[in-house]
C-alpha cells in the first residue's frame, strides 16, 4: 500500500506524522460519538414524553409529537449550553 | 507511532488538551439536559416559550450552586470529623 500506516494517519513522505491532520480525524470522531450521545438521550426523553401506552404503531399524533420534541430538544440542548458558557465565564470573572 | 518531532509532539498534546475540555464541556450539557429537561419542559411545543428558556438557565445555575453548596459543606463535615 502506498503510504502504509504513517499516511493514514496525515503523514506525508517519509512517515512524519502532521499533529494538523491527526487532529482533523480526532475532531471528526468527537464529533460523531457526541451526535449518538445526543441522539441516544433524546430519543429517550421523546418516548417519555410523547409516547403513551405504546400501541400497534406510531399513529399520527405520536410522529407529530416526536418531531416537535426534537427541535424543543436541540433548542433546550443550545440553551442550556450557553447558560452554562456563560457561568463558566462568570466564575473565571471572579477568580 | 513513527515519526514525529518533538515541537510536533508538544504540539499535538496542546491540540488534544483543548479537545478534551471541549468534551468536557460538552458531556456536562448532556448531564444538565437528563435533569433540567424534565423539570423545565412540559409538553413539547411549536417552540420554547421564555418561562421554559428561563426554567433551562435557572436549572443549570442552581445545580452548579448545588455542587458547590455540597462540595463546602461536605468539607465542613470531614474537617469536624478529623478532630
Amino acid at each position: 500500500m502506498e503510504g502504509g500506516f504513517g499516511s493514514d494517519f496525515g503523514g506525508s513522505g517519509g512517515g512524519k506524522l502532521d499533529p494538523g491532520l491527526i487532529m482533523e480525524q480526532v475532531k471528526v470522531q468527537i464529533a460523531v460519538a457526541n451526535a449518538q450521545e445526543l441522539l441516544q438521550r433524546m430519543t429517550d426523553k421523546c418516548f417519555r414524553k410523547c409516547i403513551g401506552k405504546p400501541g400497534g404503531s406510531l399513529d399520527n399524533s405520536e410522529q407529530k409529537c416526536i418531531a416537535m420534541c426534537m427541535d424543543r430538544y436541540m433548542d433546550a440542548w443550545n440553551t442550556v449550553s450557553r447558560a452554562y458558557n456563560s457561568r463558566l465565564q462568570r466564575e473565571r470573572a471572579n477568580m | 507511532m513513527a515519526d514525529m518531532g518533538e515541537a510536533d509532539q508538544a504540539e499535538l498534546q496542546r491540540l488534544v488538551a483543548a479537545e478534551q475540555q471541549k468534551a468536557q464541556f460538552t458531556a456536562q450539557v448532556h448531564h444538565f439536559m437528563e435533569l433540567c429537561w424534565d423539570k423545565c419542559v412540559d409538553k413539547p411545543g411549536n417552540r420554547l416559550d421564555s418561562r421554559t428558556e428561563n426554567c433551562l438557565s435557572s436549572c443549570v445555575d442552581r445545580f452548579i450552586d448545588t455542587t458547590l453548596a455540597i462540595t463546602n459543606r461536605f468539607a465542613q463535615i470531614v474537617q469536624k470529623g478529623g478532630q
